[in-house]
């Protein structure tokens, strides 16, 4: 990790890296055929999302099989919100964010204080609640059918400016634009001091409580922030694709940003996107080949964790760049 | 119906397949206590019981079905100790993403090679049990009988031979076990084996009443789930007594209101469990 | 204003049980400001868990823990330290995949994260004076940037004492702390813990009777849970029952 004196070289080769990764991504849009445009846009937000569970996997070492719940939060509530009482975007997002994270703080003061193996079946069982009422309760959220919200999305009002979210240039750019915050907000995070502590507490709790840090809360501030990501991607997910639906809760979606995070590399920043991007390409590929694409989505996850346990990015770190944070 | 007869229909049913479930449970209590891991794929044990029962009573006959199946299952979950899990060390958390990766991969095989069909095969021995309230399947009576004597098999294995001693001693402690000579590695293969059958015969005895479907594994594998947990790991006697119990509430909530809202309560429950059990999983540590 | 001869530590009644057995039973302990205290006693007497008890790993089934004055029984341990009860190891504990300089900067950063913003932010240069100070004071200030996991045991045992000593300790709780060390390290290690013993109270279970000797001021000696006996290191040698428990009969 760095030290103070590193600091200032390191700092800038790495941003130097993420934002030219930002750069590329902005740049990619003008290039891509229009299958493929939608394809990038999907995977930005879905990286996203992988970002937020990285927080909590690669950061903090909790590995959670419930993360669904957080993201279908801030699908529903905003996508909800739309159907039902035709909230603008702006206020939708902030709708969907907030459910997310009064969500995690209820989850993490029940669950937190399990770990290991007990922790990753806690909540798994209220990620499945969740699943099971937004079935239940299907006169309200649609079930599994779900509900389509083309037409109610309103547009994105700045002020005096409006823009459709409809256009595809405007969906591929919000995406972009939630996925740098949420990138640069996990740099930001695990380089500062309350970061370090999260990596402590992963590389050895114990020593950290006796160190003096209150493990506990900064675990529920892992939770709540790896949450609220979550649930923004949520959100974004709904207005971009006008649709929510109960199978986003469900164990699946769960699954997946486990091996996205692992196939790129937990613990590094850049890996939630890696392994989103490598992993949906590879379902795609295979999805037109076979109606049983899950059998790559179960090859990859045994794969990954046999061979490469540190993930894409994680082996790019040990091999070549240390410094990749 | 009436009340007492729809309520007896309940109680018969949820004891029935709350035999069924101890069968299973306690092939995830047995892999849970004696390997430590967590077998997210336990559930497709049962299913491909249920889906090459399927294959062996329409080709052979139900008791070739019954034999074989399970012993297919079981080399199935030796080639996965030996190819996947014993590589990874059975690391906790590395184990239960392998075998999340091992369910897609069993379920997604069926798909392409059974289909995504349901199908179902005629009970072997059918006769017609009259009761007050409503005639009921002499098979399924059948099914209770059979599944208690496995659970009675598998006890006296764990409890009276020496493989189910060492099994117990590597449930212990298996440091110790193995200063003592204990092969352990052959008896977490066994362990995991045995686990598989006993889920793969759970499957093959359900045929004939349910319908092999290459989904057909979830449900189970949540119930099983709760019968450990709630009953306790490596305990046969609580394993039985949460499944009859899950079992009989199961059937009484699933009739009398929705099934939907009984998965509600029981994942509810079996997350609290775990949550205020301070003596951890496993049953270790205190304060 | 508390008289000038009131202990630091004390412990009233202090008992705890792990389902049946007894580990600790009512004991009543009190250690003074300065002091170089240790505790003696063959295994399983209770010496760990009553150390453990003090620095609140563990909740007492019964009795409290009274420091400076305050009850602290009902406090987490985390609280304890940012009073001052700072824990060592039995096992050496210390970030293994983290730098040298890492592992005491997160020591440091307690110290300094006061506040919400602290959080965020915090000045490079403060911390990585005092990670300096501590590195400096155990001999470790040229491994700074190695991993910790590389370090040989001995050093790791030093890069925990100056963890330790850079969480600004008033009673410092060693837990076996020359275990596994070499004659040579032991030695340095008794010379450096009793260098800190000028600015903090020193409580260390041994089983290393020279460090032992050389060390302590007063000894403690528990078995099966209680204190058997108490005194100047003379005082201890020549007492029956120590004897006795020690050699057997």
């Amino acid at each position: 990790m760095s030290g103070a004196a590193g600091a200032t070289p390191r700092a800038g080769r790495v941003f130097g890296l993420h934002l030219a990764v930002i750069a590329l991504l902005l740049g990619l849009q003008f290039l891509l055929p229009p299958f493929h445009h939608g394809m990038v846009a999907r995977i930005m937000i879905l990286a996203t999302y992988a970002i937020g569970y990285n927080l909590l996997l690669g950061y903090t070492g909790l590995m959670s099989l419930g993360h669904a719940m957080f993201f279908s939060a801030g699908m529903y509530a905003t996508g909800l919100a739309v159907y039902y009482r035709g909230v603008g975007t702006v206020e939708g997002l902030v709708l969907g964010l907030a459910a997310a994270i009064l969500l995690a703080v209820i989850i993490g003061l029940i669950t937190l204080r399990t770990t290991g193996v007990a922790f990753l079946i806690v909540t798994m069982m209220f990620a499945q609640v969740f699943f099971l009422t937004t079935l239940y309760f299907n006169a309200i959220t649609g079930g599994d059918q779900g509900l389509v919200l083309s037409g109610r999305v309103p547009p994105l009002r700045f002020g005096n400016w409006e823009v459709a979210l409809t256009h595809p240039a405007v969906k591929y750019n919000l995406a972009l634009a939630v996925l740098t915050v949420c990138l640069l907000l996990t740099l930001w995070v695990t380089r500062s001091p309350a970061g370090r502590v999260l990596i402590a507490i992963r590389e050895n709790a114990d020593r950290t409580r006796m160190l003096g840090y209150n493990v506990f809360n900064y675990k529920l501030l892992a939770l709540v922030l790896s949450g609220a990501v979550s649930g923004l991607a949520g959100s974004v997910w709904t207005l971009l694709f006008s649709y929510v639906g109960s199978s986003y809760a469900g164990i699946l979606y769960s699954i997946y940003p486990l091996l996205w995070t692992l196939l790129g590399g937990a613990g590094t920043v850049l890996g939630p996107l890696v392994g989103t991007g490598l992993m949906t390409y590879i379902v795609d590929l295979t999805s037109g080949l076979t109606d049983s694409y899950l059998l790559v989505v179960g090859a990859a996850l045994i794969l990954c964790i046999m061979w490469l346990p540190t993930g894409v990015m994680g082996g790019v770190r040990r091999r070549w760049w240390s410094w990749l944070p | 119906m009436s009340l007492e007869g729809q309520l007896f229909l309940a109680l018969l049913e949820g004891a029935v397949s709350g035999l069924v479930l101890a069968l299973m449970a306690l092939g995830l209590s047995l892999v849970f206590g004696v390997m430590r891991i967590v077998n997210v794929a336990h559930g497709e044990f049962y299913m491909l019981g249920a889906v090459l029962a399927w294959y062996l009573a329409t080709t052979a006959n139900f008791l070739v079905a019954l034999v074989a199946a399970p012993l297919i299952v079981g080399g199935v979950a030796l080639a996965s100790d030996r190819l996947v899990l014993r590589p990874i060390k059975y690391a906790p958390e590395a184990t239960i993403v392998a075998t999340i990766g091992l369910l897609y991969i069993f379920q997604q095989l069926v798909l392409s090679i059974y289909g995504p069909y349901a199908r179902s095969i005629a009970p072997p021995v059918y006769f017609r049990v009259d009761l007050p309230w409503f005639g009921y399947s002499g098979y399924k009576i059948i099914v209770a009988g059979l599944a208690a004597l496995l659970l009675a098999a598998t006890w006296l294995l764990v409890t009276r031979t020496r493989l189910g001693l060492y099994m117990r001693a590597t449930q212990q402690d298996r440091e110790i076990a193995q200063a003592f000579g204990v092969p352990v590695e052959r008896i977490y293969a066994a362990a995991f084996a045995l686990g598989a059958v006993l889920a793969a015969l759970a499957g093959v005895l359900v045929l004939p009443i349910q319908q092999a479907h290459y989904l057909m594994g979830l449900d189970p594998l949540l119930l099983s789930f709760m019968v450990v947990i709630i009953g306790g790991l490596g305990s046969l006697k609580g394993t039985l007594a949460a499944a009859i119990l899950i079992g009989l509430v199961d059937g009484l909530v699933s009739v009398f209101f929705t099934p939907t809202l009984a998965r509600i309560v029981a994942s509810i429950l079996v997350a609290m469990v775990l949550v205020l059990r301070t003596e951890g999983l496993y049953g270790e540590g205190a304060g | 204003m508390a008289a000038i001869s009131a202990p630091l530590l004390e412990t009233v009644g202090l008992q705890r049980a792990f389902g049946g057995l007894q580990a600790v039973r009512s004991v009543n302990f009190r250690l003074d400001r300065g002091e170089i205290r240790a505790i003696i006693g063959p295994n399983g007497a209770g010496k760990t868990t009553l150390l453990n008890l003090i620095c609140g790993r563990l909740r007492p089934t019964a009795g409290r823990v009274v420091y400076k004055g305050q009850n602290i029984t009902a406090r987490p341990a985390h609280d304890r330290v940012a009073l001052g009860i700072v824990y060592t190891f039995q096992i050496v504990s210390v970030y293994r995949n983290l730098t040298v300089e890492e592992n005491v900067g997160l020591a440091v950063r307690r110290l300094l994260m006061q506040g919400p913003l602290h959080h965020f932010a915090i000045n490079p240069q403060a911390v990585a004076g005092r990670v300096h100070d501590a590195l400096h004071r155990v001999g470790l200030a040229a491994a700074k940037d190695q991993l910790a996991g590389y370090l040989p045991y001995g050093h790791q045992r030093l890069l925990e004492v100056a963890m330790a000593l850079a969480s600004a300790p008033q009673l410092l709780a060693l837990d076996e702390p020359t275990q596994g060390l070499a004659p040579d390290e032991i030695a340095g290690l008794v010379a450096l813990i009793r260098d800190i013993s000028k600015t903090a109270t020193i409580l260390l279970i041994e089983h290393n009777m020279q460090a032992v000797l050389d060390l302590s001021r007063r000894i403690t000696v528990m078995d099966n849970g209680s204190i058997i006996a108490e005194g100047t290191p003379a005082e201890i040698e020549a007492n029956a029952d120590v004897q006795r428990v020690y050699l057997g009969g």
